[in-house]
């Protein structure tokens, strides 16, 4: 018997998904997060799901884990102090960044800048320099650096260091020159160089990426360790250790801690790979992502069972260049206060959160701003009269008095106003929506929609009016999503480089001989970690654009389609791609900008549990009656028990489903059922010109 | 208004009731469409300019033509009066004349789109977009010669003309105009990414409207529109008083030798109204450097910058100009008689933010920013590379935010809106030249309680023989400190030749030719200081001087000595504010380094450059 365990780590709880790779049998569990040392709420939860489900720890072989330990290294500005080394006369290159003053005209007036990552005053130049196209203009003097590492090494600041020349995307060799000189200077100190980091074009960009990675590298790198040696303790020196990257991949555990930039969408990753998990099994392989939570929600549109990548991730004001999962984020969440600006009484919602603490005006913990949240309570979709699964006691009479002061401020009624929080909150998730869909040249009804995280259910119908995406999917457990994410993804990496050449100019042989490059640094961390070649999994990417364009497409294909078909099956469907996205294409001019080998492990596959029809009626799956109030009118609605529910059943709305993390609404003119594993699948119960 | 717009459907558009979250939800999924324009425009367009560095602008606006969502303000208006033909669905109006269009693009360069949006019938909104084209034609590459006397040498005039009808691209004509300019390939294909974004936002007015009903998309953007009304009406009385305000700002010179300009603007309140008055603002020069100022788009720039300095959260749009009264006299430097030239206007374009900033300022001090909003400096390089084909580079540079009452000015940043600077390695990857250094100036920005920020000193090795011109100003007058807060350095140009010579280039110069191997130093502005430097922490000079943004002897302008281990000489530093502050005595609120006068007769000493002479007006004619 061997298990395998997700483990995703969240802000407030740790989710584990404990699953027998035999039968398929998969077990929960839920606990409090450990800020202090994440690893100790990991333990925790190990210690409860396997005495809840008599599992041996031992009989764990893997554990998958997606983690924001280098996201909250980011967030609250707590990473290591970072040295940087640049060329000479780029020194400032993270203090000019990109020039850029956000807030439209005027904006200056009220900018202001965040703290660099890697001090100035521990930033030292190289006398050194390439060309653009790789060649040196004069060579690394390395007396003089030696002298200047000594001296930035004496300041005894200096955590980590990170390396990064001008145009080292295309010759790394005086990156690495330095980096054997810095290392003998600094000793153990962490170093990251942009020609291993990420080899692209684009000074800025590329060392601001390079720096975070050196800012989250010693945290991440002391995590991985602890976790992994306590792992072992319980589990057996046979345990593997793996770290849900922010493309969705999965790295060993020694790879994410000597790339840990890769990893600041772990989190949301676990999300958007969860959700197509369960999406793909009910059937559905075209899906909109729906992750809504306290403060943000997180959307990403999933075509064929495969999450769109960006190559770009963001983290608060930080921004690199990594791939990532292309997640959009709002800062619309169950926290988000509602306001009343005095000059035009506007209503807005967010991006101000009231946060878990003091938290929304239902909770009673101090919060007295109108929330999202309060507004549902309100409204009836958060019942208050009974008290559900969820741990948490809610006040409706503090969550009324809070909405009031939004009503009194436009001078409107209560409801109309909870009414309206809510509408403004669903049109700003729909915008998201719409961001990751119609702007990307898709329609959203060809989509399904999968809400989850701890609000996502309640506004899940909702969205689905919105976005006319139909069904709304509330997998089972939507709380516990990102491990199941975790636990159901492969072992990735990939190797990337800038390469700058005209499809006209290029022979497929050359290009696959570049690639071929690529593929064997790729497989490099793949074979460290005993994965044999024939189980990896090669595909190639190229980046195409117009000469001059700003704007690229990834194409992607593999060793045979290139070989058979040449350069122009790339071109051609990148003119297709573009035509679907602005309406036209020119045919030609065009240019690789990057090229880059992905290598995946093969799937290993797990046995599924069904859930049958089974003898309960709908009746017995009642807990309550309450009512909610939904276009102007109050509404009758039985609230459902889900963990009874089965497939032989509709539930039709207006009513409420609970279960221990989660209520899903079901809205009047619309039915749920339940699918084959578990899902609850929302439909519009009649045709559309029935409904209102 | 002359032009005329075709409507099949009869039928009026009704102003009904509209319920608060409605029209919030409608506000925002327009500001949405506004948004994913730029989106559109940057990932089709090509030229560095537009796709880099942003230097485009998108509006949508109501069937009055009334900007609802957008930030540079309408210039319908002034097209409609000046354009004498039809318009129906499916038209799309191509322009870059400031003179055949009120003023509604102030050069040639800048193309401008227009589209008139219609649902079953009836045009029910406009999308506009403009954005700079990296070459017009004309005298120089780059199309903004500075030496021109008349619009005529500025390259191909548009007037207001079809780019499509009904629906149908008019391709002779759109040959005939790129035929016209130096980097077709660009234009055509920047021209078709502004197409395609107004084409976006139309699609998405005609979806808001379809969902929530026309009458209703209709009175909500009437409603977003009173809603700034109201806001700014607000916001007027409290900021500007009844007493008249008088504040002088300077281009420093035209180019040709004459210089500096005068820009002279008062200000009062009558009831509601401000008005801002321009009487007594020099003539019009006789090279480009004049900015025809369209009278909206000064109203829009005041009501842009006032809600950023006051709430940020009020969506700003049209709806306030009746409360604004702008009075330009004519042949003066903001409003040129025809066919004076044009293209250099960016100058004055800039300086209008500091005068407006030093008028506003005046009475409310506590909102006050330093002058910093000097220019937008200019940098062509052209010529053919080493395989025999043509480039041509158009950058945009940066100098120093001024002080701010919210803290210091970030160094090297853009005052305009959604500009960025072109990546080095894009640069050095695409065109024959090498950037040998990016880094700020260190003192140049102007020591205040809040420091000014930096100007950058870029180093460009060009690799290629060729030619450049070069555009900036603020090198003769400071950007100016307030409150105590000193002045930021003025800008330079210094070229080092290959064979060793080496010329300090003016401000404003154009076809200098440069050889391989040839290395200019372009130096930006530094932004003013605000408040008194004196109290400014002595620790954040220390730490300022330790990050190479402030020298030793510069810590000595905030009156801080600076010992030889890095750390602050407490003793010395207090001795040296005591002193300072004796010499200075009383503060006042600019500092403007000096009158013209005495900026003159020190220019040769302090810039290397001979002082333009006092400009005489030869060339206007009432």
């Amino acid at each position: 018997m061997s298990y395998r365990l997700g483990v995703d780590v969240g802000g407030t709880f740790t989710d584990l998904l404990l699953i027998n790779e035999q039968s398929g049998q998969t077990y929960t569990a839920k606990v409090p997060s450990t800020p202090e040392d994440s690893s100790i709420g990991v333990l925790n939860g190990v210690a409860r799901i396997c005495s809840e489900s008599g599992t041996d720890p031992h009989s764990i072989r893997r554990v998958m884990h997606g983690s924001t330990v280098a996201t909250n290294s980011v967030l609250t500005g707590k990473g290591a102090v970072v040295g940087l080394l640049t060329t000479r006369g780029f020194r400032q290159v993270l203090q000019v960044a990109r020039s850029f003053c956000p807030g439209g005209l005027g904006g200056w007036v009220s900018y202001v800048k965040k703290p660099l990552l890697a001090p100035l005053e521990l930033t030292i130049e190289a006398d050194e320099r390439m060309a653009a196209d790789g060649s040196v203009v004069s060579a690394l003097n390395t007396q003089s650096l030696r002298d200047e590492l000594q001296q930035l090494r004496d300041t005894g600041r200096v955590e980590a260091l990170t390396i990064c020349f001008i145009n080292a995307y295309m010759n790394g060799r005086h990156e690495q020159q330095a980096r054997e000189i810095a290392a003998e200077v600094f000793g153990d100190v962490p170093i990251s160089i942009s020609s291993e980091v990420v080899p692209e074009m684009q000074e800025y960009e590329r060392t601001e990426t390079t720096v975070v990675n050196s800012y989250v590298a010693p945290e991440v790198a002391s995590y991985i360790r602890n976790l992994q040696s306590s792992l072992m303790e319980h589990m057996g020196e046979g345990l593997q250790l793996s770290i849900l990257r922010s493309d969705g991949g999965l790295a060993s555990s020694r790879a994410a801690a000597e790339s840990p930039v890769n990893m600041l969408m772990s989190g949301p990753a676990g999300g958007v790979a969860g959700a197509t998990y369960f999406s793909h099994r009910a059937g559905y392989d075209n899906v909109l992502t729906f992750d809504m939570g306290g403060t943000s929600t997180d959307v990403a549109l999933i075509q064929d069972s495969k999450a769109r990548i960006r190559r770009e991730t963001r983290v608060g004001d930080v921004t690199v260049r990594a791939p990532s999962v292309d997640v959009r984020t709002v800062g619309a969440g169950g926290g988000s206060i509602a306001f009343v600006p005095e000059f035009t009484k506007a209503l807005r919602v967010g991006p101000q959160s009231a946060g878990a603490v003091p938290g929304p005006a239902a909770y009673m913990k101090g919060g007295t701003e109108p929330t999202v949240c309060d507004a549902n309570v309100v409204l009836g979709y958060l019942p208050s009269d009974v008290q559900l699964g969820g741990e948490m006691a809610i006040d409706k009479l503090a969550a009324e008095a809070a909405v009031q002061k939004i009503a009194d401020a436009i001078g409107i009624d209560l409801m109309e106003a909870a009414e309206g929080i809510i509408k403004i909150v669903n049109e700003s998730m729909f915008g998201a929506l719409r961001l990751v869909s119609v702007e990307q040249g898709f329609d959203p009804r060809d989509f399904a929609l999968v809400a989850f995280g701890g609000a996502g259910p309640l506004h899940g119908n909702a969205m689905g009016e919105l976005t006319q995406s139909w069904p709304v999917i509330i997998p089972p457990g939507p709380g516990v999503l990102c491990a199941y994410g975790d636990a159901t993804t492969r072992v990735q990496d990939e190797a990337a480089r800038t390469y700058v050449k005209r499809a006209d100019q290029l022979e497929a042989k050359d290009l696959l001989r570049d690639l071929e490059q690529l593929r064997i640094r790729a497989s490099a961390s793949l074979d460290a970690d005993g994965i044999p070649a024939h189980q990896q999994e090669v595909t190639y990417q190229a980046d195409i654009r117009y000469i001059g364009q700003a704007f690229q497409i990834s194409m992607e294909f593999d060793r045979d389609e290139l070989l058979e078909n040449g350069l122009e099956m790339l071109t051609r469907r990148f003119d297709e791609e573009h035509e679907q996205l602005f309406t036209f294409a020119l045919g030609k001019d065009h240019e690789l900008v990057m090229i880059r080998a992905i290598v995946q492990a093969s799937a290993t596959k797990i046995d599924e549990v069904k859930v049958g029809e089974r003898g309960a009626g709908l009746e017995d799956c009642k807990l309550h009656e309450s009512r909610f109030y939904y276009k102007g009118e109050w509404h009758d609605a039985i609230i459902y028990d889900r963990a009874p529910l089965h497939s032989g059943l509709v539930i039709p709305g207006p009513s409420i489903i609970s279960e221990m993390d989660s209520t899903t609404v079901i809205l009047p003119g619309y039915a749920a059922t339940v699918d084959a594993v578990g899902n609850l699948l929302i439909k519009p119960a009649y045709p559309a010109e029935e409904r209102q | 208004m002359t032009a005329r717009i075709i409507e099949t459907s009869s039928t009026p558009f009704k102003r009904v009731e509209v319920d608060t979250v409605t029209v919030d939800i409608i506000e925002n999924a327009l500001r949405n469409a506004r948004v994913e324009m730029d989106a559109v425009l940057f990932r089709t367009a090509m030229s560095p300019g537009i796709r880099e560095q942003g230097d485009c602008f998108p509006m949508i606006a109501n069937r009055d033509g009334k900007m609802v969502v957008g930030q540079f303000g309408s210039f319908i208006y002034g097209f409609m009066e000046a354009y004498e033909g039809e318009l129906e669905e499916g038209d799309i109006i191509l322009t870059n004349d400031p003179y055949m269009c009120n003023a509604a693009v102030s050069h040639l360069p800048d193309w401008t789109i227009l589209v008139p949006i219609f649902k079953d019938g009836r045009h029910m909104a406009w999308a506009a977009m403009f954005g700079h084209m990296s070459d017009n034609g004309g005298m120089v590459p780059g199309s903004i010669p500075i030496g021109a006397d008349s619009i005529y040498q500025e390259g191909i005039r548009i007037p207001p003309t079809k780019l499509y009808k009904k629906g149908v691209l008019q391709s002779d004509l759109l040959e005939l105009i790129l035929h016209n300019v130096r980097t077709s390939n660009w234009n055509r294909f920047d021209l078709n990414a502004l197409v395609a974004a107004c084409n976006t936002a139309a699609k998405r007015c005609a979806e808001m409207a379809e969902r929530f009903g026309d009458d209703i998309f209709y009175s909500t953007m009437e409603i977003m529109l009173e809603r700034n009304h109201m806001a700014m009406k607000a916001i007027i009385e409290m900021i500007v008083p009844e007493q008249p305000r008088v504040f002088e700002d300077y281009v420093c010179d035209d180019g040709v030798g004459m210089g500096p300009y005068k820009i002279r603007c008062k200000l009062w309140r009558e009831g509601s109204t401000a008005i801002f008055d321009f009487e007594g603002t020099d003539p019009q020069a006789a090279s480009s450097i004049n900015f025809y100022l369209n009278e909206d788009m000064f109203k829009m720039f005041f009501g842009s910058f006032t809600i950023n300095l006051i709430d940020p959260q009020i969506l700003f749009n049209d709806g306030f100009y009746d409360l604004v009264d702008v009075r330009i006299p004519q042949g003066t430097l903001l409003k040129p008689n025809f066919p004076a030239a044009l293209s250099g206007r960016t100058h004055a374009l800039g300086r209008i933010f500091d005068v407006m900033g030093g008028l506003l300022g005046q009475s409310a001090p506590d909102a006050m920013n330093a002058a910093g909003f000097s220019d937008s400096p200019h940098l062509f390089y052209s010529g053919y590379d080493d395989n025999g084909e043509w480039f041509q580079l158009f950058q945009i540079g940066f100098g120093g935010i001024p002080g701010r009452p919210v803290g210091d000015g970030p160094d090297g940043h853009s005052l305009w809106p959604g500009f960025t600077n072109v990546p080095n390695e894009f640069i050095e990857a695409y065109f024959p030249l090498r950037v040998e250094s990016y880094v700020t100036i260190p003192d140049s920005g102007g020591a205040g309680l809040h420091r000014g920020g930096n100007g950058l000193t870029v180093a460009y090795r060009f690799l290629a023989n060729g030619t450049i011109s070069v555009h900036d100003d603020r090198w003769l007058t400071y950007p100016w400190g307030v409150r105590g807060g000193q002045p930021g350095m003025r800008s330079t140009k210094r070229l080092v030749c290959a064979d060793g010579s080496e010329q300090w280039l003016p401000a404003k110069c154009e076809n200098i030719r440069v050889k391989k191997g040839d290395l200019l130093y372009f130096n930006t502005w530094g932004g003013g200081g605000w408040g008194d430097p004196y109290e400014r922490e002595a620790d954040l000079v220390r730490a300022d001087v330790a990050r190479h943004l402030v020298s030793v002897d510069g810590a000595r302008c905030y009156g801080v000595v600076i010992d030889t281990d890095g750390n602050v000489d407490t003793a010395a530093t207090t001795t040296l504010r005591d002193q300072l502050r004796e010499e200075r005595g009383e503060i006042e609120l600019f500092d403007f380094g000096g009158s013209i006068e005495e900026i003159k007769s020190r220019c040769k000493a302090d810039t290397h450059l001979e002082p333009p002479t006092t400009p005489t007006f030869a060339h206007t004619t009432g």
